[in-house]
């Protein structure tokens, strides 16, 4: 395993993310002038609505009145326009008390993970020398290659046996899931850290504690933030932990309350959508606002 | 390895002779608080993942229900396994989606990404778009879709009388495996579709331009260009693909939940029915045969990705 690898690939994925077109379009332009490539740009519009349909249905379907739900065409506009979807998945179900919960699992989730994956990382980069340290990051490492469904069972008795059956246990295994992940882009950037730095601070008295906090920690937001954003997004869609590990129904995560809609109110497809719409929503936004930083994550994570 | 060793011994010296031989000078003594940084993740990653995989393959040589006594069985549960209708059509089940998944994603995601690198209007607008299924909760999508085929596809079958579509493919043992395989390569396209943007953007221009004065065509660039020099990436995404595929749980479960009947029953799903039908230790042995499956892909990943360091 050359972990040397998601620095080489990080100059492509820059100019992935990047908004100048020019760097890109040059690469495959054999030769033909600059001109739009507007077959491509057509076709590519096309296959864009497989993505953007079946958006525009749970959008739609959201805002429609129950009546108009069920009349058998999903492709039709609100009309009239309604919330009532909204009103009822909020008051109907559990939803603001789900909606906490998810927000809870994933804001510890997203913490913990940024905190135990730099710390580790921190230790294993400075210490890369040392056979324990080394075989630390293979062993996280392994994570990334274990399916879930050969733990779960044991998990299952193991989060009831110490009363973590609850979203709480949910949260230490998503972090616990995030961690190889996470710890091998912390590495790999902490290794472009150059030593100077901290070896200035430590001539001024400052102990690893404090380096780590005043020195590297700050230094490695830009990571934080993809590591950050994955965490989130894997917590909050996640729905085998939650539905497998929980074991009061009341206290579960927006996606396993979804599963209401297939048994009790399952006529009522404007209340399912809005849930749904609302379900989606939080992670799609966090996505708009972060799209640099998940296409360079997948990148990153992929090629280890 | 090397960026981190570089300076090191420099450094040391500078260090040694201003603080006198003291931390990372010494070779020998690491300071304590690097444990600190390291133990809790390392101790509670062994609890929460090492032990309940140890566990599992312990008890799957147990009769264990999940609680209680149990007595050592050998390999009885692994026997039994094999000849096992049920585990059977999951494994045969889930290795089939997982291939046909592969295919379909990675040939419409190398499309897609040649499409996304050429010279096309609204670039960034259209890879957030390409990219957007991939933050979307898998059991949230999969119920959405659930509705498409089984209201909006079978009413408008109907309105235009073609008669295949009419009633719902969910309902359908034959043919709602291809439902999974549309909404698994709807969530699956976008990652994939990534890995390979980055490694068309990696092949260098001048490549191109010369097989251009060449006077080779677009198709001809594509084969003899573009295909062999991302040869490395596709593997990759081939991999990470069915080892993903292979776990498939939360969008089966929104569509079909299995059924109809058990025609579309995973692997993840006959293991973790294994709590409810008091078959622990049992569904313990096919969860160990399973990890033994992914043990062989993560090599084979392994061996892939150290061959692209040459790259």
């Amino acid at each position: 395993m050359s972990t040397q690898i998601p620095l080489a690939t990080s100059t492509a994925t820059g100019e992935l993310a990047g908004t100048d077109a020019d760097s890109v379009t040059t690469r495959r332009a054999g030769g033909r002038g600059e001109r739009v490539n507007w077959p491509v740009t057509i076709v590519l519009i096309i296959c864009s609505l497989a993505i953007l349909v079946p958006l525009y249905v749970t959008l739609t379907m959201a805002f429609k009145t129950t009546s108009q739900a069920v009349d058998g065409n999903a492709f039709s506009l609100p009309a009239p326009f309604s919330v009532d979807g909204f009103v009822q998945a909020w008051n109907l179900t559990t939803f603001p008390r789900s909606f906490a919960i998810s927000i809870g699992v994933s804001a510890l989730t997203v913490v913990g993970t940024i905190i135990l994956s730099s710390f580790a990382a921190f230790a294993i980069s400075r210490n890369w020398n040392r056979r324990f340290f080394r075989w630390s990051f293979y062993y996280l490492l392994a994570a990334l290659f274990l399916p879930f469904p050969v733990v779960a069972l044991s998990q299952v008795k193991l989060t009831g046996l110490v009363h973590l059956d609850n979203p709480l246990g949910v949260a230490i295994l998503h972090i616990m899931f995030q961690l190889g992940f996470s710890v091998l882009l912390f590495t790999a950037f902490l290794r472009s850290i150059p030593d100077e730095l901290e070896e200035s601070a430590r001539l001024e008295g400052a102990t690893t504690g404090q380096v780590f906090w005043q020195l590297i920690f700050p230094l490695l937001a830009p990571m934080s933030a993809t590591v950050g954003i994955f965490a989130f997004l894997a917590s909050w869609n996640d729905f085998v932990m939650p539905s497998l590990i929980t074991s009061n129904p009341a206290l579960q995560t927006l996606p396993v309350l979804q599963q209401i809609f297939q048994t009790q109110f399952s006529n009522n497809y404007n209340v399912s959508f809005a849930s749904y719409l609302m379900a989606m929503a939080p992670a799609i936004l966090v996505y708009l606002f972060t799209q640099r930083w998940v296409m360079a994550g997948v990148t990153q994570g992929a090629i280890k | 390895m090397t960026l981190l060793d570089r300076n090191e011994n420099d450094m040391a010296v500078v260090t040694s002779a201003r603080t006198g031989a003291k931390k990372r000078t010494s070779h020998r003594r690491v300071d304590k608080t690097f444990y600190a940084f390291l133990l809790p993740g390392l101790v509670l990653f062994t609890l929460a993942i090492t032990l309940p995989a140890v566990m599992g393959i312990f008890y799957s040589f147990t009769n264990s229900v999940g609680f209680g006594e149990f007595s050592f069985t050998g390999f009885i549960n692994y026997i039994a396994l094999f000849s096992d209708p049920s585990i059977r059509s999951a494994y045969g089940f889930t290795i089939g989606f997982a291939l046909v998944t592969v295919a379909v994603v990675n040939a419409v995601a190398f499309l897609l990404a040649i499409g996304l690198t050429a010279r096309i209007r609204a670039k960034v607008a259209m890879r957030a778009v390409f990219v957007l299924p991939m933050v979307v909760s898998g059991i949230v999508i999969a119920y959405a879709f659930n509705f498409l085929f089984s209201n909006s596809i079978p009413a408008a079958a109907n309105a235009l009388g073609f008669g295949p579509l009419e009633s719902s493919l969910l309902a359908n043992p034959n043919w709602a495996w291809v439902a999974i395989v549309i909404v698994t390569a709807w969530q699956a396209i976008p990652s994939t579709i990534l890995i390979y943007i980055a490694g068309i953007l990696a092949i260098p221009s001048d490549v191109y331009e010369a097989a251009a004065l060449d006077g080779a065509s677009a198709g001809r660039q594509l084969r003899s260009i573009t295909v062999p020099l991302t040869a490395g990436y596709i593997l990759i995404n081939v991999i990470i693909g069915f080892k993903n595929f292979l776990n498939s749980y939360d969008i089966i479960v929104g569509l079909t939940n299995g059924g109809p009947g058990t025609s579309t029953t995973s692997i993840a799903m006959s293991i973790f029915q294994g709590f409810t039908n008091g078959d622990y230790a049992y569904q313990m042995a096919n969860a160990t045969i399973f990890f033994l499956i992914a043990i062989v892909i993560a090599l084979l990943q392994l061996r892939t990705t150290r061959g692209r360091a040459s790259l």
